[in-house]
């Protein structure tokens, strides 16, 4: 500026020379607002490519765990192999507990039941003309799925000498071979079906028995270790939720409470100073620390149990406070002096002015900092693996006590399991739905943010 | 406004609540911690002990490593201690008295089976036939030459023997949390130690010069077989130590080096051919039995012939499953309730 100033003044007794003089400088200045704007589309290109790798990585990966190898058997309820006593029903003057005996007694003997040779006749009458053995024939369904008949006899044991349609979930090392995660022309000694197997799982495929179908197990069935074709999210997901519930419940009014006390009440002295930086210190702590917090103060202290999701819950919302205080008391300082000095001037107290007409104008701000919250707190893993909640649980957790595990918690699982074909997609599976689950909430935030803002 | 202190009362009460009905609440799911390499095995157990028997809740199997899990397991006795220690080493008498300390006395030994340790390179790489001594000289941070200790000077694998492929050496050995390590030491450098004929020195200085690692060209992997498995694939010269089941899994992926001209498998470790292997343990708090439901029965149906046995569950997953006289012994000590003392493993 001031060198083109010094050029106008020494140029100022020829006006052509000056405008010249502008001239050239005005065309230097538009080149390196060009260069800066060139340089701003450069870096959000760079972010939005790495955003755009990062997902399409995920998706290609994650897309085909979606699908998965499943086979439709007609399978004979064999009255030669399944040997049991009718099922027990409730005798009038029977004591309910008798019954109960009675029932599991049953239902013990039906799962003694060797159901894998039911298994392996379907499959063999599926493809009569391969030649396997046992191992290699059982070695293309799952080996939760005799479980599954199991069930289906249990809930009506008149199948007994039936022949019935079963969809059965195929093995992961039958849907690694037939999506080809492990490269076809491996020699034998580097697959994990033995060549009859593998033959017999392609001629599956080519009668139509296997099909590829939606997994829906991912969303129905919990973690499993023994039969990983059937692993899925619901455990998972449960505790996810219940530690949401519990930051909602905990956080929100306490985040609140203590933001607009600390704004609108608190005198400003040096101690509400110090809070004031220690919130926002706090809001800085990596979150492994609360997590050590959490095992030293609620397990070891309060004895609550080990895996809970009540405790993670109460983890998280220690991490998430400071989030929604400072968010809130950003939003309460945001509200114009005028509309207090208003209320305050037509007679009414404190408190109304802050809750009937301050508070109110904020509740756009304190949502979206809560949603904001609660959806960083769900991507939360590292202070959970410290208070237990990386343990293999094979059932959906029915109250915030039951052990249970995250959803951030179970890819971090799967990522490590052994079988690395089958759940290398299954990890990016679960990351598609947690990222799912993340849009969702933000979305929610920006739609009821937009939508309370109009109405106030 | 009043809907505020509702809210805020509702969840304080709440969280009083939770806390005392966590207090009042008896467990009802066996909880199980330890070793990475028992915790396949446990939670396939797990998983079928919850289909076979419906009336208990299936356990819940929590890693951390064998001395994590030891640790957690000597805190003491109670509700939010756990019931069950895996581990892949035997537990250790100083560990035994701290769980004496911590009022855990009824300590149950099972042992379940025996893990291999392989040697595994990246599918594409050469064939390595090892001896432990050749994994002393790639490793050990002193080596002798011509008599002396001298800082380790190899920098190929062919430069130890002359058999073993030209490529750099790079090895990822599990860190110290691990029971595999234990193993490691014993079974590999302790060997290759001997067979090096290190010079004349004191016990403890011969100790030390047998276990010390050099730190340039070993990484010691504190997680699971996955965090060893993706040092192969950053750098595909590396020597990987898995367990023979991770192995087993990936051997599209992974070849597996023999040891003292032994290829692993189910059939060399059972037979005690192949050296590098370890037995498998589960310590069990005695106290918790009849508290804990279900704890008898899980231990019964981890060691019945369906799952430990030969030709069970647990074999199909790479277990080496142990003679059924040993079985029976282990099972016989635990309807005995025989406590492990201190005493019994020094």
């Amino acid at each position: 500026m001031a060198e083109i100033l010094s050029q106008t003044q020494t140029a100022s007794d020829a006006p052509g020379d000056t405008l010249k003089t502008i001239r050239s400088g005005l065309t230097r200045r538009h080149a390196r607002e060009r260069r800066f704007r060139a340089y701003g589309i450069a870096a959000i290109c760079a972010a939005l490519g790495a955003v755009l790798i990062l997902f399409s990585m995920i998706l290609a990966k994650g897309i085909p765990a979606f699908t998965q190898a499943s086979l439709t058997l007609d399978v004979f309820f064999d009255p030669a192999v399944i040997e049991v006593d009718p099922r027990p029903e409730p005798q009038p003057g029977q004591s309910p507990a008798d019954y109960q005996k009675a029932r599991l007694d049953w239902e013990r003997q039906v799962t003694l039941v060797n159901w894998n040779r039911i298994l392996e006749a379907a499959i063999r009458q599926a493809a009569p003309d391969m030649e396997v053995d046992t191992r290699q024939a059982l070695s293309i369904v799952e080996t939760s799925e005799r479980f599954v008949l199991r069930d289906r006899f249990v809930e009506n044991p008149a199948l007994l000498g039936q022949t019935v349609k079963v969809d059965l979930l195929a093995s992961a090392n039958v849907d690694n071979w037939l999506k080809g995660n492990i490269d076809r022309s491996l020699p034998d000694s580097q697959q994990q079906l033995s060549a009859p197997a593998r033959a017999l799982a392609d001629r599956l495929l080519e009668n139509g028995t296997i099909r590829f179908a939606f997994a829906t197990q991912i969303f129905t069935n919990v973690d499993s270790r023994s039969a990983p074709a059937s692993a899925g999210l619901a455990g998972a997901f449960m505790g996810s939720l219940y530690m949401m519930l519990v930051v909602i419940v905990l956080a929100v009014p306490l985040g609140v409470g203590s933001a607009v006390y600390l704004e609108e009440f608190a005198p400003k002295n040096r101690f509400t100073d110090l809070i004031e930086v220690n919130i926002n210190n706090l809001a800085a702590v990596p979150s492994i620390v609360f997590g050590l917090l959490g095992a030293a103060v609620f397990i070891n202290y309060f004895r609550l149990p080990l895996s809970a999701p009540l405790v993670g819950g109460l983890v998280l919302t220690l991490m998430t406070l400071p989030t929604i205080i400072i968010a809130t008391r950003s939003a309460l300082r945001a509200v114009p002096p005028s509309l207090r000095q208003a209320a305050l001037g037509l007679g009414a107290s404190r408190m109304q002015t802050v809750f009937h007409h301050v508070l109110p104008v904020t509740y756009p701000g304190i949502l979206t900092a809560t949603i904001i919250g609660v959806a960083q707190a769900l991507g939360e893993t590292a202070p959970l693996l410290l208070i237990g909640m990386n343990a293999f649980v094979a059932a959906v957790p029915a109250t915030p006590l039951d052990q249970s595990t995250a959803l951030p918690v179970q890819i971090y699982l799967w990522q490590g399991n052994e079988n690395r074909n089958f759940f290398e997609a299954r990890t990016s599976a679960a990351i598609i739905v947690l990222l799912g689950l993340m849009i969702t909430l933000n979305a929610l935030a920006i739609y009821l943010r937009t939508r309370l803002e109009r109405r106030t | 406004m009043n809907k505020y202190f509702l809210a805020a009362a509702v969840a304080s009460s709440a969280l009083a609540a939770s806390l005392g009905f966590a207090a009042a609440q008896s467990r009802d799911t066996i909880q199980i911690a330890g070793s990475s390499t028992v915790l396949p095995f446990a939670s396939i157990v797990a998983e079928e002990f919850g289909n076979a028997f419906p009336e208990f809740k299936t356990p819940v199997v929590g890693s951390g490593g064998s001395s994590g899990g030891l640790r957690q397991f000597c805190q003491g006795v109670g509700e939010n201690t756990i019931d069950i220690a895996n581990s892949s080493r035997r537990i250790r008498a100083s560990e035994i008295e701290a769980c004496n300390q911590a009022g855990v006395n009824q300590i149950l030994e099972i042992q379940i089976g025996f893990d291999g340790i392989v040697f595994a390179t990246s599918a594409d790489k050469g064939d390595f036939a090892l001896e432990p001594v050749h994994v002393f000289k790639a490793v050990a941070a002193k080596v002798p030459v011509e008599g002396e200790m001298v800082d380790n000077p190899y920098k190929s694998w062919s430069e130890i023997d002359s058999s073993l492929p030209d490529q750099p050496i790079a090895v990822a050995i599990p860190a110290s949390n691990h029971g595999t390590r234990e193993v490691f030491e014993e079974k590999v450098l302790h060997a290759g130690c001997e067979a090096a004929e290190l010079p004349e020195m004191e016990e403890e200085a011969m100790e030390a010069a047998c276990t010390a690692i050099r730190q340039d060209v070993v990484v010691e992997i504190a997680g699971d077989y996955t965090e060893t498995l993706a040092r192969l694939q950053s750098n595909p010269d590396t020597v990987g130590v898995f367990g023979l089941s991770f192995y087993d899994q990936n051997r599209d992926t992974l070849k597996v080096a023999t040891m003292s001209g032994v290829t692993p498998s189910l059939e060399t470790i059972a037979s005690g051919e192949y050296p590098v292997s370890r037995p498998l343990y589960f310590y069990v708090k005695g106290e918790h039995i009849g508290q804990v439901p279900g704890i008898e029965e899980y231990v019964e149906f981890f060691m019945s012939d369906q799952m430990a046995g030969a030709g069970g569950t647990l074999e199909g997953a790479g277990m080496i499953p142990q003679p059924e006289e040993k079985t029976a012994e282990v099972v016989d000590a635990f309807k005995e309730r025989k406590a492990l003392t201190a005493a019994d493993v020094q």
